[in-house]
């Protein structure tokens, strides 16, 4: 551990990680000599992990993330790619702007979840639906903050731009979208938290495969611990993904915006 | 390199202008905020709509777009690309028009030398001084060789040492070139200083065009002498 002369942390990642250590230590004690000592209800965070351990080696794990993590892709992908392309038009032009922006401002504030039993309706309980609401709680966030990303780009920069002779099309994808950009990542990382959630929800009450459909199941089976293993799982995939979207914008943006 | 006509344009508060600009002369409008200087500049460029006309070198170039009518821009808030490096902001221009990539390399080399900011050629604009910025808008506009330079003061928000140095430096090197040169300005000492001609405006209207000497030593009405600060002028 190092420390500097004055007694400070010199590295100041060690304030991230002590009270995580500390979560899981007092998870640990807890469990073991608190009210519910012994109890299957409050497993010690070891259990938890010598369970998902064993969750993995025996494939069940494995097999349900694949499942979950597929819905995820494949909502994402179609929600990021309507997503940004609307948002990109209303940004674009003020007469689509004009056009869509009430039906967007009426159908953003619903929550997600509150389209499943719609979707349950129109296109059963199959595959697509979890894809389907994924894609529908994605596409707002990123439609919306694409359209105010391109919005506020700076008029000065457009001009300036036109009058160094570039086109339209150059104006949009080397001056506007680039400028834009922070704020289509802030509408990516949203958005690939809302995926995760929502999958989780979708295959909690309909679907019977993914990590949602393992915690039901554990759930019936009063197995807190394959509870726990799950939503541990869960959350570090949630975890990875926004790291994934935070290293590409570093890499992308991070040379010329505060992110460097 | 062209002469400007403005005839009879208007242009929302700015109504009947006339103005006519001679070819390879160092022009300078003065005027408080919101008198139409940046509104005059705009119209020339072509990013604002007006009627009447603009004749650079006898052709009304109303149907032109922007990048045709042979005029650079050097906006007030300079307007470069943060996520372009200075040398990607000033070859911004030469690209988009389909400059050969050898011509692009020399011109960009040549401005960075002119500008004197070759260091700065990968730096991206949050990392340089607000001097070096107007520098690398000033390459960027210069560019593509325009035979009109706009500029919208360049000076703005520079100490007054900084200030008199670049706005001497503009002058210097555009002279040079020999390039046509409208410059907006609010600073008296600095139109006097680097101007061949000085126009007024005020209030939308151009209330006097005239050398410097004849500008502060014979303000055209009261609004004028106001303006430079010297009592009202007399019946004539």
């Amino acid at each position: 551990m190092a420390f500097c002369k004055n007694g400070r942390f010199r590295n100041l990642n060690l304030w991230k990680i002590v009270p995580v250590i500390l979560f899981f230590i007092l998870w640990e004690l807890a469990a073991r000599y608190g009210p519910f000592a012994g109890s299957a209800v409050f497993p010690p965070f070891s259990a938890v992990l010598l369970e998902m351990a064993a969750l993995f080696k025996s494939g069940v794990m494995m097999k349900n993330l694949a499942s979950t993590l597929g819905r995820v892709l494949a909502g994402l992908c179609i929600g990021t790619v309507s997503g940004i392309g609307v948002g990109m038009l209303m940004g674009w032009q003020e007469k689509i702007y004009q056009s869509l922006s009430p039906i967007i401002s009426l159908l953003y504030p619903i929550p997600a979840l509150g389209w499943l039993p719609l979707l349950m309706l129109w296109i059963g309980i199959n595959e697509t639906l979890p894809v389907a609401i994924i894609s529908i709680g994605v596409f707002f966030p990123l439609c919306y903050n694409t359209a105010a990303g391109i919005r506020s780009v700076d008029t000065q920069m457009i001009r300036a731009a036109h009058i160094l002779g570039a086109s339209e099309k150059r104006i949009l994808f080397q001056v506007i979208l680039p400028n834009a950009a922070p704020q289509i990542f802030t509408g990516l990382k949203l958005s690939s938290g809302m995926a995760w959630r929502m999958v989780l929800a979708a295959e909690m009450v309909a679907i019977p495969t993914g990590i949602g459909a393992l915690i039901m199941k554990a759930e019936s089976l009063i197995r807190v611990d394959i509870i726990m293993s799950s939503l541990v799982v869960l959350s570090l995939m949630c975890l990875f993904f926004e790291k994934i979207l935070g290293v590409m914008e570093k890499k992308l943006i991070g040379d010329w915006t505060d992110n460097a | 390199m062209p002469e400007i006509q403005l005839r009879n344009v208007t242009i929302r508060n700015c109504r009947n202008l006339n103005l006519k600009i001679k070819d390879g002369e160092y022009f300078v409008i003065v005027g408080e905020t919101g008198a139409g200087k940046t509104t005059l500049l705009n119209m020339i460029a072509g990013v604002e709509e007006y009627t009447g006309s603009v004749l650079i070198d006898g052709v009304d170039v109303k149907p032109l777009p922007p990048y045709k009518r042979g005029v650079g821009y050097l906006f007030q808030e300079l307007a470069l690309f943060p996520h372009l490096s200075v040398m990607a902001n000033i070859g911004f221009g030469l690209k988009a028009q389909g400059y050969p990539k050898n011509v692009t390399a020399k011109k960009i080399s040549f401005l960075l030398e002119l500008m004197q900011i070759r260091h700065l050629a990968g730096c991206y604009p949050h990392q340089i001084s607000g001097g070096e910025k107007k520098r690398v808008a000033l390459a960027r506009s210069l560019a593509p060789s325009p035979k009109t330079l706009l500029l919208d003061e360049p000076t703005s928000g520079l100490d007054s040492r900084t200030a008199k140095y670049v706005s001497t430096e503009l002058h210097d090197i555009l002279k040079k070139m020999g390039v046509t040169t409208v410059h907006v300005t609010h600073d008296l000492k600095e139109a006097k200083r680097i101007s061949d001609r000085i126009a007024f405006m005020a209030n939308g209207r151009i209330e006097q065009v005239a050398t410097p000497a004849a500008f502060f030593f014979d303000p055209a009405n009261t609004t004028a002498a106001e303006f430079i600060g010297v009592p009202n002028p007399g019946p004539p």
